[in-house]
């Protein structure tokens, strides 16, 4: 076989490709084998809700619910292009009905209940039916007692094709775990690229637990609406990850590779039937008891 | 309304406040009018005033598109929370602060008395004049403000208040210092505790719904909005330069939002709307205060009857139908 790099534009399809963040030319193969991350500037690339659910579930383990649930276009929105063009290119490109794909699956063999909002349906925003599968996963995990997993790629925030409904799906998504939450359930909300406006006004910001990807851009107004709020140039880094970290609204950046771990370390304190992790070097076997004040 | 710019008005009305302007001095002139003849012919002017200003206030008032609606819930003679509640609630105690940060003024809380009967109540506050708006960011509020709400509201729950909120922003402040303080968060957990909220909650928008930042103070049991007011998951304007990348054409995309009271019930999400004197509340703000008190008290006094257990599910389930999608039949289970 014979490489070519070539120009970064003639690049061979297949590959290589092109990061998008540092502009290196990167062998695919090896951007696959880490989870989809840059190997040169460790960049986390937009992947499908299927990639997400092969990384961090159990092989094989994930039953999709409310599958048939489907958008309209209830406002008969016309931009640009009509709301319907949009939803038909969006389930065309992903082969996805919509951009929340929900279900459940185990981790280490712990059931979860399991969502991925996916950011290459119409940026993950949020209209009635992400909400719906939102709020009927929380229901779900209430009633069946499962850790509720949702990974969020949901730049474009609340769906505006669906004007007021979609606004209000904050509501509905935040009422949904509240109740979970209420009844002692656990919800740990995993934040990726990009996360915005009233998803991250709402259910995003809601975890028992929240992990964010490295460099993930999060927050609640965009960059240059705030940009042209304040007329000065924004602090790098600024809306990231790591800037949330910093002010104390995640409680840890988890890069991809390491995710379905540390999911599992976390998942040992919070369901009482997971075993407590037993040292498997040294001469210490005796089981550890995880630390009582941890497990809800 | 005394000391207020009267042509400081949207386009569409200025017509209309300039005829009335013209009324008013024919009238002073008829009042002053030294003999017969001038009397006559005076009468005559006011009586011709009289009828053309009919025709016009029908002609405008009459049939408000979407984006004069959005325009008159902006107005600047539009009474604000402020003032429904100076006039609305006996016994005032504004209450102050977050406890965490600081006070943040563009959101008001406190407790009051309406007819006897004691509430909580809060909302967004714009402000009068230029240095109160400044203040207030012209309504838009920062974490804190939420963060305030919801401190206040547990206190409300805590003394088994009902809670009235006036909702009246443009959104809520978009800025560094507001990302800092977590503004996404500081909205999340005020929607998620209103949701089971032990006392009733009556959310009124009394001009504008500007998207989270009007929803932060906005869940509840009941979802008032008067006649010339919009909620939107978007600014006009932003919608605007989304979707045709100009700013201007806010008056299609008011259209295309759906934002008007009328689209709100029928799309299932407001429960009444509240009407308003002819033309909108600034022009007699008297009535509008006794429309929205009547309003209040009725609904306060249906929401008193009510099981507290029975609202909260009554209150979810209302949220649960927010929203329409279908369900299309599955091939294979």
């Amino acid at each position: 076989m014979k490489w070519s790099l070539g120009s970064k534009r003639g690049a061979p399809d297949g590959l290589w490709m092109k990061c998008e963040a540092c502009d290196n030319l990167v062998y695919k193969k090896v951007v696959e084998d880490a989870h989809h991350v840059c190997p040169e500037c460790g960049f986390h690339f937009r992947i499908s809700a299927a990639k997400r659910i092969e990384y961090l579930l159990d092989d094989g383990s994930f039953v999709e619910h409310f599958s048939n649930l489907e958008s309209i276009d209830a406002l008969n929105f016309k931009g640009q292009k009509s709301y319907k063009d949009k939803l038909l290119k969006a389930q065309k490109n992903t082969g996805q009905r919509e951009a929340a794909v929900f279900g459940t699956g185990a981790i280490a063999g712990q059931k979860v209940v399991f969502g991925v909002i996916d950011a290459n349906f119409i940026m993950g925003s949020m209209g009635s039916v992400v909400g719906e599968k939102i709020a009927r996963g929380a229901e779900l995990a209430r009633k069946e007692k499962l850790p509720f997993i949702v990974v969020s790629g949901s730049g474009g925030g609340a769906r505006m094709e669906e004007g007021i409904l979609s606004l209000f799906q904050m509501a509905k998504t935040s009422a949904a775990i509240k109740r979970l939450q209420d009844a002692g359930g656990i919800y740990i909300a995993i934040l990726t690229n990009a996360t915005m406006g009233g998803s991250m006004a709402s259910w995003a910001s809601l975890g028992d637990i929240t992990i964010a990807e490295p460099k993930a851009l999060l927050g609640f107004a965009g960059p240059r609406v705030i940009a042209q709020t304040v007329r000065q140039e924004l602090p790098a880094g600024f809306q990231t990850s790591e800037f949330l970290l910093d002010h104390g609204f995640v409680d840890m950046v988890v890069a991809r590779k390491e995710l379905r771990q540390k999911l599992i370390s976390l998942l040992r304190y919070t369901c009482r039937e997971m075993p407590a992790y037993v040292k498997q070097s040294g001469r210490q076997t005796s089981k550890v008891e995880a630390p009582k004040v941890a497990s809800r | 309304m005394s000391g207020v710019d009267r042509l400081n008005v949207p386009e569409f009305e200025r017509p209309i406040v300039e005829l009335e302007m013209k009324l008013e001095s024919a009238r002073m002139d008829l009042a002053n009018a030294r003999d017969e003849a001038a009397r006559v012919s005076k009468e005559e002017e006011v009586k011709h005033l009289e009828k053309d200003l009919k025709k016009l206030t029908d002609s405008v008032f009459g049939n408000l598109d979407p984006w004069s609606r959005v325009q008159l819930a902006r107005h600047p003679n539009r009474p604000l929370t402020t003032d429904y509640i100076k006039v609305l609630f006996d016994d005032w105690q504004e209450l102050f602060g977050d406890r965490a940060y600081a006070d943040d003024p563009a959101i008001v809380t406190g407790l009051g008395t309406i007819n006897g009967v004691k509430c909580f109540v809060m909302g967004h506050r714009k402000g009068k004049t230029l240095k109160e708006r400044l203040e207030c960011n012209f309504g838009c509020a920062h974490p804190e403000g939420y963060r305030k709400a919801l401190r206040k509201m547990k206190l409300a729950e805590k003394l088994a208040l009902p809670i009235i909120s006036f909702i009246n922003t443009p959104g809520a402040y978009p800025g560094l210092e507001a990302e800092e303080r977590g503004q996404s968060q500081a909205i999340a957990e005020n929607i998620r505790e209103m949701a089971t909220l032990r006392v009733p909650i009556i959310c009124l928008t009394i001009g504008e719904g500007g998207s989270g930042g009007a929803l932060g103070i906005g869940v509840g049991d009941r979802y008032l909005i008067m006649e010339n007011s919009y909620y939107s998951v978007i600014s006009p304007e932003g919608c605007a330069a989304i979707l045709w990348h100009d700013a201007k054409r806010a008056s299609d995309a008011a259209k295309v939002l759906r934002l008007t009271p009328n689209d709100l019930i029928e799309l299932g999400i407001m429960d009444e709307i509240v009407p308003e004197p002819y033309g909108g509340a600034h022009r007699d703000p008297r009535k509008a205060m006794d429309i929205v008190k009547a309003t209040l008290l009725r609904h306060l006094g249906e929401l008193q009857t009510i099981d507290i257990d029975t609202l909260l599910d009554q209150r979810y389930e209302k949220l649960r139908k927010m929203g329409k999608y279908q369900e299309v039949p599955m091939a294979t289970a």
